[in-house]
């Protein structure tokens, strides 16, 4: 099946500018201010920062779920049949109500792509993933790292040309976790979306990603943007021998955390 | 010793169906040996004999099938709005604001006490009928459609508009399924309703249904098919239930 396979090429993501504000009773809060992003066509980005630095924002504007309130974003123009930004959420990621097989032909019913075809590509991703034996399962039935696969695979379908994820291994062992960044990191290698993992692992960055952005404390700003020093590919054994890797992560933790000093929590040096 | 749990399910099964008939058996006993007196509290086996007679004249299939008509017809015109007007208000505030205030004061009103001004506007005819019974039921399932979508997390609707689902899509894809189960909730809470308020309004003005038929056994006297009215009434609610079942679990095999 031909249609099903198909391998675009990454668009590249652009920000500049980019602002915003959230009104609430208690007044303005800020939750970006003036973030500029590039990121080639077929990199991985990864994106870290204290908690509530307003990064899910950033993806959510991305995402064009959210209007920013300054600046501007480009997204890639509409193709048919394909859909230029995916998400893969954190958590909640499936619909209970729809088997394995629905989750994953979600994004090509809403895109309006005729059944044939849908089918053809939800399957070919299932495989991908090893979940076609598991198509007419419901998500209760499944385990949380395999209802995370329906979820990349519900992403993957779409053929996006940009796949944003947003925390997508938070609430996994680490086991499961190690397993999936695999996975991810075979699919990615295979058709070479444009990607930009929100993370708060420092590790996770590391192991996945071309480069990191780290990100400011409340009003989110990107504070540094540098570059992952290891070879391709990450096996985790190889990847965790490397000299480069400590250095590289701890290197990280500095940036990250005079920010998360500024924060206010405790225990944190300024 | 401890039973396995096949075990100890049968034997709750066996329990369950054990006691009532062990009732029957008592009440029988005591009929005839004139602890209880007939004229007052019919035995089992005469109620028995009386339903099949009613069966056979056709009167009782005749009675039960107009009630049953009007409950579900009613149910119909009642549930159908209130679906589609309960995911409305669970997925907008501003309709919730304007409207909640609303049902909330007429929620609490037994139905029953509107009987009368709607056989004033409607007549005593099926319309009357269909009517309360749609009224009944109305508000106890647009409130639960209502709180189920209201309670579904925030993140199906997130994924959802992410895979560029608007509106009506939204609407069938997220709001309608992720509510079904509430709704059921209350389509079941209705159906209970729902039998009550017409064998209610039956008793106080048809010239049938199963209502009608024990109002009028009042009238002559006729216990034991006053008991039979009953225990068909029973009968009723007990199928409906069923069938309710058997409809959630066809629409919901995601919730088994």
């Amino acid at each position: 099946m031909k249609t099903a396979v198909r391998t675009a090429p990454g668009a590249a993501i652009a920000a500049a500018g980019v602002g915003h504000t959230y009104r609430t009773d208690r007044g303005e809060i800020a939750a970006l201010r003036d973030v500029s992003v590039r990121i080639a066509a077929g990199e991985f980005c990864a994106l870290i920062g204290p908690s509530g630095c307003g990064k899910t924002t950033l993806l959510h504007i991305l995402a064009g779920l959210l209007r920013p309130t300054r600046g501007s974003v480009d997204l890639p123009a509409a193709v048919p049949g394909r859909l230029p930004a995916a998400v893969v959420f954190q958590g909640v990621c499936t619909f209970p109500w729809m088997t394995v097989l629905a989750n994953v032909e979600y994004g090509l019913r809403m895109l309006g792509v005729p059944r044939g075809e849908r089918r053809a590509r939800a399957e070919a991703e299932l495989r991908r993933v090893g979940l076609w034996a598991f198509r007419d399962a419901y998500p209760r039935q499944l385990s949380e790292g395999m209802r995370q696969r329906v979820s990349i695979a519900r992403a993957f379908a779409t053929d996006p040309a940009i796949l944003l994820m947003d925390e997508p291994f938070a609430s996994l062992d680490e086991q499961t976790r190690l397993v999936l960044q695999d996975e991810l990191l075979r699919l990615w290698h295979e058709r070479r979306p444009t990607v930009l993992f929100v993370t708060h692992s420092l590790d996770e960055a590391a192991r996945l990603a071309d480069r990191v952005l780290v990100m400011s404390a409340r009003p989110g700003h990107v504070t540094a943007d540098i570059p992952v020093p290891l070879p391709r590919p990450r096996r985790y054994r190889d990847v965790r021998r490397d000299p480069a890797y400590g250095e590289f992560t701890a290197r990280l933790w500095d940036e990250l955390e005079n920010e998360i000093a500024r924060t206010g929590v405790p225990g944190v040096e300024r | 010793m401890s039973a396995s749990p096949r075990g100890r399910r049968r034997a709750e099964r066996t329990l369950a169906i054990l006691s009532p008939l062990a009732l029957l058996v008592l009440w029988e006993v005591f009929c005839r040996a004139k602890v209880l007196d007939p004229r007052y509290v019919p035995a089992p086996s005469t109620v028995l004999g009386t339903l099949g007679a009613m069966t056979r004249t056709g009167e009782l299939p005749y009675n039960v099938a107009v009630s049953a008509r009007r409950i579900l017809l009613g149910f119909v015109l009642g549930a159908v709005p209130a679906v589609a007007l309960g995911l409305w208000m669970g997925l907008s505030r501003a309709v919730r604001a304007a409207l909640l205030p609303l049902v909330a004061a007429i929620y609490p009103i037994p139905k029953i006490a509107v009987y009368p001004l709607i056989i004033f506007y409607l007549g005593i005819g099926e319309a009357s009928k269909l009517s309360i019974v749609a009224l009944s039921i109305f508000f106890l399932v647009l409130l639960n459609t209502m709180a189920g979508v209201l309670s579904l997390d925030d993140a199906y609707v997130r994924i959802a508009r992410a895979y560029g689902a608007r509106g009506p899509a939204v609407f069938a894809t997220v709001a309608l399924p992720g509510a079904l189960p509430s709704i059921f909730t209350g389509l079941k809470l209705g159906m209970g309703f729902a039998l009550i308020v017409i064998v209610g309004a039956e008793l106080l003005g048809s010239d049938a249904g199963i209502g009608h038929l024990i109002w009028r056994a009042y009238q002559i006297f006729a216990v034991d098919v006053m008991f039979a009215g009953l225990l068909v009434t029973a009968a009723l609610g007990w199928l409906a239930t069923a069938g309710l079942d058997w409809l959630e679990a066809r629409v919901l095999p995601w919730r088994a």
